[in-house]
């Protein structure tokens, strides 16, 4: 079984963002890390709109991401609803 | 510990990176001065491509064209990732602003018929003659010498894609996909536009960087945008009911005389060097305006009929105007 | 009444399709081997180039829109850290060597990345694969400029960034970097990507950007995790674009699996060669560490790597053949890399040193299997050399390796107190290898790699600068006694100490 991993800069946008993986990924493991947060997961993780809105209280384009993003690994699948990662094996 | 390190002052112990003051002397470097003079390896390149053993890795020699230095080449514009992006992102609010007015007043729906139709079959073709500029700019970039020449090239060739991806969404909301559908058939076969895919098609087949800059930013874009966009499209069209497309397209022709300036500036620097470039510069307009404007009549006329002869004509003279200010002449 | 006739709405991939995929087509007035003249010859057969997909689907106006908010970000930061004296917030200036390596070797690296990626992003045939690339291509130049622009007012205080530019193409361990790129742009374009997309971002940037940055962050350097963060998320996208076109070749056609599979086993070897680099940055140049790198190179190209493998397994992808060696190197080369620079270092434009017992400690808690029997004792009798005044110097010239351009300074797989070298004659000339894996690479390919420049034997034979070590440093732009040698008496240590001192006391202004 191979993990999965995101890694976002730590700042005030990506509270939300973290906050919405935890709660969609309940097997995932945050580590916090100079200027960083990195997320481990088994298999798959997944970030949805929709949970990252409920946090934030306002829109959230997934494209956005990108912003804060430092790196991941696993392939990735996007559409506007939400972004995966996950390993095919 | 809490330490103010802002009431320190200290000299510093030179100015800027020694190329840069060897350049400009020793004076604090501008951020465009940083991010494009000399970045580009020079010296003790270590193999030969294998794709073609006789070129060095970065070789001014792929031009008929010769520089005692390329860096003598300068962007007006002092555009570096940066500042362009800054740049084109504004614009891109604006453009943003634009669409959604004349989506959400359905403004396009309020346009006859005959004159949407009119607008995608000017339009709607040229989304794959952008498409063969960011083919021929992102060549440029990649086999041109010196970065004070190729790095506008790559940002060009991303706005060329950006306008082939506007164009794509006016025909989206002035049509549907089958309006994007038609205008690559008739890029295909129709005879309206058969001189353009061949002259795009013969240029994209070209090796040399500057030959293709000459071909393609300067003469075929030099005539193109202006006459589609600042005449058909702001005055023509615009005058017969369509000025929501104005607004539509309104990146490209405040963008075609934004990149006229920085192609007017290298075309200079170029011919200012040396009868031999100038030598070289007239030979491949005297190779390639015949041609560009032959391909562009049939696209004025779309919109003009009769009047496309004129239209082109005073275009021509326009043109030769600003060659003899870059000082092309034999 | 409401005149707007509502359109059924376009999925993304259908629209993303249109503005890109949609915009190419088969050329008819020239023969397509004339506009795509290198799509070929590497020997890779694909048969429908609209089979690739995009897994970020970024179009310009996007791209543009988000750029621009990350670099508002960015020159934000570095405009403070200029104007408030941000470089003496570092813990210690013994952290500048780290990004003197870095912007004399890895900056340009980023620049050569904007060149080929402009390259590929002309010659592939397919349009998704160019797009790709094209974003690319400027991504990459923003990392060279982005790193140029924040090192700029390091440079202004302290020596040797002032000539990355004149080293970038002369100075001898650069050559290391340098034939990594030059080596990757001088292959054909399918090599090009799968050397960078694979070997540069998934293995050595994930390494570099990642644990490296969050150390920069940890030693006071916002300027430097700063452009690192900033660059990695692009790399992000450049990583998963790799993989996907990785993917992409193997399923267009089986005969693509062999030569995939040389190119992972060249580029990991030839990535891990340059990662020594990163590894003795980070085990050694940062004063306060967060990792090391032994251990970042456990999570991010061991676990990582094993994921990726067992996933490329089903195309019949094996793990490359330089694995296990690298594995086995973990615990050495960062060691083994420092100790060289350290008896070099009056040949280097940053200053090495001897590390403190502190320091050596770390080093031993984190390396039990190696460190206390290999290397503390090397270092205690550096230590005893310099005590006596009697600075250990290597004046003599190392062997590079023909392939990687390192000093053959790597031990045996198998045997950490035996120097690995290897030898082969090609063409009536010696060549030099420092490992099995670097000689199997040249014997492939022998007519490239005859070709390489190498600093060391060029600095024998006089052409660097006519002849002496004195004409060489005049020749590399290397001020002798200020951008070289052991970082205890030099300039760069004075200056911080004092700046630091006018800044902590009543006496600053
Ligand atoms: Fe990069
Ligand atoms: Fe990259
Ligand atoms: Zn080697």
């Amino acid at each position: 079984m191979s993990q999965v991993f995101i890694v976002l800069q730590s700042n005030e946008e990506t509270r939300a963002i973290v906050e919405a993986i935890e709660q969609d990924n309940p097997r995932a493991k945050v580590t916090r890390q100079p200027a960083m947060v990195r997320i481990d997961a088994p298999e798959h993780l997944v970030i949805r709109r929709t949970t990252v809105e409920e946090k934030t209280g306002g829109a959230f384009d997934l494209q956005s991401l990108h912003i804060n993003l430092v790196t991941l690994g696993g392939h990735v699948s996007e559409d506007e609803d939400e972004l995966s990662l996950s390993w095919n094996h | 510990m809490q330490i103010d390190l802002r009431t320190v002052t200290i000299e510093p112990q030179r100015h800027a990176y020694d190329h840069l003051e060897q350049r400009f002397g020793a004076k604090p470097a501008s951020r465009y001065q940083e991010a494009s003079y000399d970045i580009q390896a020079v010296e003790n390149l270590h193999y030969r491509p294998t794709w073609d053993p006789e070129q060095q890795l970065y070789d001014p020699d792929l031009s008929r064209v010769r520089m005692r230095d390329w860096y003598a080449i300068k962007d007006p514009r002092q555009f570096y990732y940066s500042s362009y992006t800054l740049t084109r992102a504004r614009q891109q609010d604006t453009a943003e602003a634009n669409f959604a007015f004349v989506e959400s007043r359905g403004l396009s729906a309020l346009m006859p018929g005959e004159l949407t139709a009119q607008v995608l079959a000017l339009l709607m073709p040229l989304r794959h003659a952008a498409w063969g500029a960011n083919q021929n700019n992102t060549l440029i970039c990649g086999y041109g010498f010196g970065t004070t020449f190729t790095q506008p090239c790559m940002f060009q060739a991303m706005d060329q894609l950006g306008i082939a991806q506007y164009l794509s969404r006016l025909g989206l909301l002035l049509g549907d996909p089958e309006s994007l559908g038609a205008g690559k058939r008739a890029w295909m076969v129709d005879a309206t536009w058969q001189p353009l895919r061949h002259y795009t098609e013969d240029t994209m087949a070209l090796r040399d960087p500057v030959e293709v800059f000459v071909a393609q930013n300067l003469v075929l874009d030099g005539l193109l945008y202006p006459l589609v966009y600042e005449h058909l499209v702001d005055d023509v069209l615009s005058a017969r009911g369509a000025s929501c497309v104005a607004m539509l397209t309104q990146f490209m022709s405040e963008w075609g005389s934004e990149t006229r300036k920085w192609i007017d500036a290298v075309t200079k620097t170029l011919a200012a060097e040396s009868a031999d470039n100038r030598a070289a510069l007239c030979d491949w307009i005297d190779r390639w305006l015949p041609r560009a404007a032959l391909a562009v009549l049939p696209i004025v006329a779309i919109v003009l009929g009769d009047q496309a002869q004129s239209a082109v004509e005073d275009q021509m003279t326009d043109f030769a105007g600003r060659l003899g200010k870059a000082g092309v002449t034999r | 009444m409401d005149m707007k006739v509502q359109k059924a709405k376009l999925g993304l991939k259908e629209k993303y399709r249109l503005m890109t995929r949609d915009l190419g087509w088969t050329p008819s007035y020239q023969p397509h081997e004339k506009l795509y003249p290198y799509a070929a010859y590497e020997g890779i057969v694909i048969h429908d180039w609209d089979k690739w997909e995009d897994p970020f689907r970024l179009t310009m106006d996007a791209y543009w829109k988000y750029q621009a908010e990350k670099d508002r970000k960015f020159y934000a930061i570095i405009d403070a850290h200029a104007q408030n004296n941000g470089h003496l917030n570092i813990t210690d200036a013994r952290y500048l060597s780290a990004l003197k390596i870095f912007l004399q070797a890895i900056s340009p690296g980023e620049y050569c990345a904007h060149k080929g990626f402009a390259r590929a992003g002309r010659e592939f045939p397919g349009v998704g694969t160019q797009v790709a690339c094209q974003m690319q291509s400027i991504d990459e130049l923003r990392h060279a400029q982005t790193q140029i622009h924040a090192l700029s007012s390091y440079n202004r205080y302290y020596d040797g960034f002032h000539a990355f530019i004149q080293m970038r193409d002369r100075m001898w361990y650069n050559s290391v970097p340098r034939s990594f790129f030059d080596d990757a742009m001088t292959g054909g374009p399918f090599e090009f990507m799968v050397a960078i997309g694979f070997s540069f971002e998934y293995v050595l940037t994930n390494l570099l950007f990642v644990p490296f940055m969050s150390g920069a962050a940890y030693n006071g350097d916002m300027a430097t995790v700063t452009f690192g963060f900033s660059a990695q998320s692009d790399e992000a996208r450049h990583m998963t674009l790799g993989l996907e076109c990785i993917k992409f070749i193997l399923e267009q056609d089986p005969a693509n699996l062999p030569i995939v599979q040389r190119w992972l086993d060249k580029w990991f070897w030839r990535g891990l060669r340059l990662l020594s680099l990163v590894g003795t940055m980070m085990d050694y140049m940062l004063p306060k560490r967060v990792m090391s790198w032994a251990e970042a190179w456990e999570i991010y190209a061991e676990d990582n790597g094993s994921a990726l493998f067992k996933d490329l397994a089903r195309y019949g992808i094996r793990p490359p053949k330089g694995w296990k060696d690298a594995a086995k190197a973990r615990d050495h080369i960062s060691h083994q890399f420092m100790l060289a620079f350290y008896q070099w270092s009056f040949g280097t434009a940053f200053h090495g040193w001897i590390p403190s017992e502190a320091d050596l400690d770390w080093l031993s808690s984190k390396y039990p299997e190696t460190f206390d029997r290999h290397y503390r004792p090397r270092w205690d009798y550096f230590k005893k050399l310099a005590d006596a005044g009697t600075q250990f110097r290597n004046v003599g010239l190392a062997k590079l390796c023909q392939c990687c351009q390192m000093p053959c300074v790597f031990t045996e797989p198998d045997d950490p107190t035996l120097l690995c070298h290897r030898e082969r004659v090609i063409d009536g000339h010696r060549y030099h290898f420092c490992s099995d894996h670097c000689r199997e690479i040249v014997e492939h390919e022998p007519e490239k790699y005859v070709q390489a420049w190498m600093p060391m034997n060029q600095l024998f034979q006089g052409t660097s600068g006519g002849g002496g070590i004195e004409n060489w440093m005049r020749w590399v732009n290397l001020v002798d006694g200020k951008d070289n040698g052991d970082f205890v008496g030099s300039r760069d240590q004075r200056n911080f100490a004092a700046w630091r001192g006018m800044a902590t006391s009543n006496n600053g202004t």
